[in-house]
């Protein structure tokens, strides 16, 4: 028999959400838009983007990793995706596969470098970030990419609900995260994830081929920072060649906010998405206050470093 | 006397690293139902010939049978198929994940129909119950297999990597220090576990440098030297200097009154 205290969740998995509450209510204080239908679905519909990328981010971090390049690789997906459908006339779905195979294959060339040649991911994934970046503006000659096929933008609109629009971005976000979770917590190859993460030496005696497991993250990373590139385009209506600049640092600030460990092995999807979502409700909130962009910046800056603090030292109590 | 059934057998095997022979055509014999301890210094061929006899690496000379059949490995997963579960040391477990979780590591269980077949959904429940028979079975007392293996203490931690190995293990079980860096009552706690595992019928493989462990539960020591196997003694008519002169060349077991031999 499980004891009463096993089946209730640690203070660690609940940490996210008490953050998301004291940030709701605070700002529900604050203003009187912030508690409007209207406003919350905005919310959403701002941290879908950093919310998949965020996806790609836990997998990542769950295998002690570490993804800098994510925002900026996003931001090429995006403007190949807008460019093949504008300039080259390559049919909407094709052009949206062909900016997710690019994305997945910064994911594999991350993995490659990480698994086969054993350089940290840190640095793998700062050098990344800059070709991808470099990448961007040299194929986009720095030029946004306008005239979209409506197809391209159509996970932008939105449908009512109960008189409250709700982005279809909102519910693929919600959807893939629940996917994401389900093959995380009940399948033998989401549990070798955390078993590598936590352990990888114990894990490939076990006979788990562990860096295949490592490599089919970083790859699947990427797919999901192709389906936020076109989340991204569909949001904005263009191919933006500067997108993915705040995405970045959003994304790993969701990911530790939402409790993952950045030692690996330890965490929950369901926990990123709070994470985001509480990123989004901060920026959101401190904009209808009126405050400015800087303290925004400021104040996830903080956040992190207390969030990583709180990994830290649970897990030095944990021992 | 009458000829021990051999489980495990190794004849000549050679392994060198680059200028380095760390096996010089050492054999091995392990006997249905017995704990048989692997001793040697330091450079004498122990962990080398664990490793070969494990899968971690492979001879460049010599053969291994098991149960009288000729057996190749090219990998430890190679050896956990054949029936042969290794511990390593310190590098047994998963400690974030739970006690089933750690149990059926590499080996989990789908469920039936499409959840399982489709979907590749777990069969939780099934390992759960499976983990407890198989914890029970061994007489581990641990209540719940839903907990961490980080909230273990050091011995259970154990118990459960030498549990997990005896409860997949067909043919040998081979245990790498197993009681290293345990203290005396957590000591003790795996050492009648092992016990356990022999009584059930498997062979155990142990390697360990501590004296009064393996006199306590060794039927028969295997001595490595320079390589190759020295000798192997029988703990019940030699004192535990004699064989630590034997293990480190002081004494020649052709000095050795036969009775202490366990060959």
């Amino acid at each position: 028999m499980k004891s009463l205290k096993e089946k209730l969740p640690s203070i660690g998995t609940l940490g996210p959400f008490i953050a998301l509450l004291i940030a709701c209510v605070f700002f529900a204080t604050q203003t009187e838009r912030f508690l409007t239908g209207a406003n919350l679905s905005l919310i959403l519909q701002q941290v879908m983007v950093v919310g998949v990328i965020a996806i790609g981010q836990t997998l990542i971090v769950l295998t002690a990793g570490i993804d800098l390049s994510c925002g900026m690789v996003m931001a090429l997906g995006g403007i190949v995706m807008t460019k093949f459908a504008v300039e080259l006339g390559v049919p909407v779905p094709l052009a949206i596969l062909a900016g997710i195979a690019v994305t997945a294959l910064f994911g594999l060339v991350n993995g490659l470098l990480v698994t086969r040649i054993k350089l940290p991911p840190f640095i793998v994934t700062l050098g990344t970030l800059n070709i991808a970046f470099a990448v961007t503006q040299l194929y986009s000659n720095s030029q946004t990419v306008t005239d979209l096929p409506p197809a391209m933008t159509w996970l932008g609109n939105t449908f009512a609900l109960g008189g409250t629009e709700i982005g279809y971005g909102s519910v693929l976000m919600v959807l893939l995260y629940l996917g994401v979770w389900f093959y995380l917590s009940e399948t033998a190859s989401g549990r070798h994830i955390y078993a590598a993460g936590n352990n990888a030496e114990a894990t490939r005696l076990t006979g788990i081929p562990t860096e295949r497991v490592l490599l089919g993250v970083y790859v699947l990373a990427g797919v999901f920072y192709g389906i936020a590139s076109l989340l991204a385009v569909s949001r904005v209506g263009v191919g933006d060649p500067n997108a993915g600049q705040t995405e970045n640092l959003d994304a790993i600030t969701a990911v530790v906010l939402g409790g993952t460990s950045l030692f690996g092995g330890r965490g929950m999807i369901l926990g990123s998405l709070v994470g985001a979502v509480v990123v989004g409700v901060l920026r959101n909130g401190l904009t209808l206050m009126g405050v400015s962009s800087v303290y925004q910046v400021l104040i996830t800056g903080i956040l992190v470093i207390l969030a990583v603090t709180i990994d830290q030292l649970s897990r030095k109590g944990g021992r | 006397m009458n000829a021990p059934q051999i489980v495990m057998r190794a004849t000549g095997l050679v392994k060198r690293y680059g200028q380095v022979t760390a096996l010089d055509g050492a054999d091995f014999e392990l006997r249905a139902g017995e704990i048989l301890a692997v001793i040697g210094d330091n450079g004498a061929g122990k962990s080398s010939l664990i490793k070969c006899l494990s899968g971690a690496t492979i001879p460049d000379e010599g053969e291994i049978q098991l149960d009288g059949r000729d057996i190749h490995f090219r990998s430890p997963i190679d050896a956990r198929r054949l029936g042969i579960e290794t511990v390593y040391q310190d590098l047994a477990v998963a400690p974030a994940m739970t006690i089933a979780e750690n149990l059926f590591l590499g080996r989990e269980l789908r469920r039936a129909g499409f959840l399982g077949k489709v979907l590749r959904m777990l069969d939780k429940k099934e390992m759960l119950e499976q983990s407890i028979a198989r914890m029970n079975d061994l007489k581990v007392g641990i209540r719940s297999m839903t907990q961490a293996v980080e909230t273990l203490s050091g011995g259970q931690r154990q118990c459960v990597a030498v549990a997990r190995a005896a409860a997949f293990a067909e043919h040998v079980v081979i245990l790498d220090e197993p009681t290293a860096a345990l203290g005396v009552k957590e000591g003790n706690m795996v050492l009648e576990l092992i016990r356990r595992v022999r009584d059930k019928g498997l062979p155990v493989v142990l390697i360990s440098h501590n004296m009064p462990h393996v006199f306590e539960i060794a039927d028969r020591i295997h001595v490595a030297r320079l390589g190759k196997r020295g000798t192997v003694l029988n703990p019940k008519k030699i004192s535990m200097s004699d064989t630590v002169a034997v293990m480190t060349g002081a004494l020649r077991p052709e000095d050795l009154p036969a009775e202490s031999l366990a060959l």
